[in-house]
């Protein structure tokens, strides 16, 4: 049994704030084996986005450890490739040079001529071979973030970390990167931990979603395996029978801990556990169970 | 074509003749005209009033030296001013010839013979003074500049830096020329002591009085620039572990070159401005001490010749402005930048 790629141990992140400490995280664990894809929800502002930034080294660890490779990280480095959800590119590059200032950096004894291979090697992977000499300015929001996942895989990291990486992007465009980003992973399959708020996002591309309970005091609540084979196309995984059990199983755990506890909040609760009731009863037919939480969360947004 | 004209006209901040190349391009000519009439009818009659009202204004005020000159008066004198410096140029010319003659002459007579080669040393015209004063203002601004960018990047980059230069630079801010001068001039007595050197001493005093006064915009505005550099390219920087220089170079500088391009602009103008007192009291051969002399001079003359360089030092802070608009907008990458 090989030790696990990624490993999360007690972590806590308090932030001091003018109201005295804010503590986001707490007990929060997690590991994560070599290859695997692991997808990442929780209401936002739980510390989705602090926990992943402390696994890449530009968030302090307050308490706890994270070991990557079985070695505690030090600060960020280019074995933790972060995509941002801002593509933040340098728009005085090209496509290109964006590309290349990390592989210059991670392949510093290959000659120049091995450098761009490899960087049109992953931009022509994320369909940008064409696009090398752009600059990053002009580019859409979309080519933009196909370069920034050329720019991570291009890195060969241990770990690609990526904070919600679609969620400034239109339907359209987003599920054509998610085409993108699994087509590429399916080659490389480098152990990759992916913030979303997208549940079918996270079905669709990852091994296990891990759900956050709402901060503070953020841990992971429960942790879903997801059942579909690999390589997957969107419409095996859409026609699949478990498909909306898991999609009714996160959407549960998201209702179930909603954030805002206010009066009217007295009926979510309510709605939990009319939730969990159904998901019981409805253990028969998946169908039903999705469009009944559906219901759910539509009455609660009301 | 046009479009490309019209790009690069609009570009440098020069709208004016938009709908002139517009006109030519043959583009539905009304709609042009009536944009010709707004863009450049409406400062043209404001111009006129102006013109109008300084006129009846000056014919009014009696000074020691005759009547406060109007823009016929300044106009003639710009002329004057010219003349002066053609006139000048052709003495020069003659002077040369001359001595070329005579050392040719000489040669012919004598091969060996030593020839002296004297420079002209005739008094400077307008328009040599125009040119010491944008030498001593560039040689100013170009000293505050490698001063003000590499403090404003380190004062950007860390916020003890920051704190520690904040008092200093609130202080000296606004600390007029005319202060920093007489300081400037003792200074530079005691350490330039060479007397055969470059520069004269009054250059020097006056562009480092320039560079003293003009440095603070473009500290300032690029320490801002660093300092709101976007989060995410820092933590691109950290992740790819990019050595100082490196990161600098690459990251930093290139992201906050708009910031540092705003605060070069003011710090140009800021220049410009205070060039004219520095060379005054400094007597820097440039227009600030031509100001002066006519002033001394106090002849009929003096006061349409001070409005002409009062004309002259405002048309070219304004061409130095657009100058530098450009510069700004080409670094900027299509960011929108603040402009005033
Ligand atoms: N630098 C900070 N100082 C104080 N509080 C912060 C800071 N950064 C984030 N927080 C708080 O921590 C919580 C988690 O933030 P974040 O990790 O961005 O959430 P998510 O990514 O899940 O939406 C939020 O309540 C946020 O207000
Ligand atoms: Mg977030």
């Amino acid at each position: 049994m090989k030790p696990p790629m990624l490993e999360i141990v007690n972590l806590k992140k308090v932030y001091p704030t003018k109201k005295g400490p804010f503590v986001v995280l707490e007990n929060f664990n997690l590991k994560v084996d070599d290859g695997e894809f692991i997808a990442v929800i929780g209401h936002s502002g739980c510390g989705k986005s602090t926990a992943l930034m402390m696994i890449a080294g530009l968030n302090d660890i307050s308490d706890g450890n994270i070991a990557v490779n079985s070695r505690e990280i030090d600060g960020a480095g280019p074995d933790r490739a972060v995509v941002f959800q801002s593509p933040s590119l340098f728009p005085w590059m090209t496509t290109l040079e964006n590309v290349m200032l990390g592989v210059n950096r991670v392949y510093p004894h290959g000659t120049k001529k091995q450098r761009e291979d490899i960087c049109k090697y992953y931009l022509n992977k994320v369909g940008l071979g064409s696009a090398l000499n752009k600059k990053a300015v002009d580019l859409s929001n979309g080519m933009k973030q196909r370069v920034g996942i050329a720019r991570a895989f291009a890195l060969k990291p241990r770990v690609l970390l990526l904070d919600e990486p679609f969620g400034m992007l239109d339907s359209l465009t987003r599920a054509e990167l998610q085409d993108v980003l699994l087509e590429v992973w399916n080659k490389e399959k480098i152990t990759a931990i992916m913030v979303t708020h997208d549940v079918d996002e996270a079905l669709y591309l990852s091994d296990r979603v891990v759900m956050m309970t709402s901060g503070p005091y953020a841990k992971v609540g429960d942790v879903l395996h997801v059942p579909f084979e690999r390589p997957r196309t969107r419409h095996n995984v859409n026609d699949d029978p478990r498909y909306y059990d898991c999609r009714g199983h996160l959407l549960d755990f998201l209702n179930g801990h909603d954030k805002d506890k206010t009066p009217e909040g007295l009926a979510s609760d309510d709605d939990s556990k009319t939730a969990t009731d159904s998901k019981n009863s409805n253990k028969s037919g998946p169908k039903s169970s999705h469009r009944s939480s559906h219901a759910q969360k539509e009455l609660k947004y009301v | 074509m046009a479009n490309k004209i019209i790009n690069f006209l609009s570009f440098c901040g020069l709208t004016w003749f938009i709908p002139f190349v517009r006109l030519c391009a043959g583009e539905n000519p009304k709609d042009q005209v009536r944009d010709i009439i707004t863009v450049i009818g409406i400062p043209i009659i404001a111009i006129l009033i102006f013109l109008g009202f300084w006129s009846f204004t000056a014919a009014q005020i009696k000074t020691s030296l005759g009547n406060l000159p109007g823009p016929v008066a300044v106009m003639e004198s710009g002329r004057t001013l010219m003349d002066e410096h053609a006139a000048e140029r052709t003495k020069e010319q003659a002077f040369y010839e001359r001595q070329e003659q005579r050392n040719a002459k000489k040669l012919a007579k004598n091969p060996g013979a030593e020839v002296k080669i004297r420079k002209y040393t005739g008094k400077p015209t307008y328009i040599d003074q125009i040119g010491t004063s944008l030498f001593t203002v560039f040689t100013g601004f170009l000293i505050a500049s490698l001063i003000a960018v590499p403090i404003g990047v380190i004062c950007g980059l860390n916020k003890y830096v920051m704190t520690a230069f904040n008092p200093l630079i609130q202080i000296f801010k606004p600390v007029s020329p005319l202060a920093w001068l007489p300081i400037v001039t003792m200074v530079v007595s005691a350490l330039y002591t060479t007397t055969d050197g470059w520069f004269e001493k009054s250059f020097i005093t006056s562009a480092i009085t320039v560079a003293l006064c003009s440095l603070w915009p473009s500290l300032i505005n690029t320490a801002l620039g660093v300092a709101s550099i976007d989060k995410d390219y820092i933590n691109v920087a950290k992740v790819l572990k990019l050595g100082f220089f490196e990161k600098i170079f690459k990251i930093v500088l290139p992201a906050s070159l708009p910031y540092i391009f705003t605060g070069l602009r003011i710090s140009l103008g800021v220049g410009w401005m205070v060039l004219i007192a520095a060379e005054m009291l400094a007597q820097n051969p440039g227009l600030g001490k031509f100001v002066w002399d006519e002033f001394q001079n106090g002849s009929s003359h003096s006061l349409a010749r001070i409005l002409v360089a009062v004309f002259t030092i405002g048309l070219i802070g304004f061409m130095l402005d657009r100058i530098m608009v450009v510069f700004q907008k080409f670094v900027s990458f299509g960011q929108d930048v603040v402009s005033a």
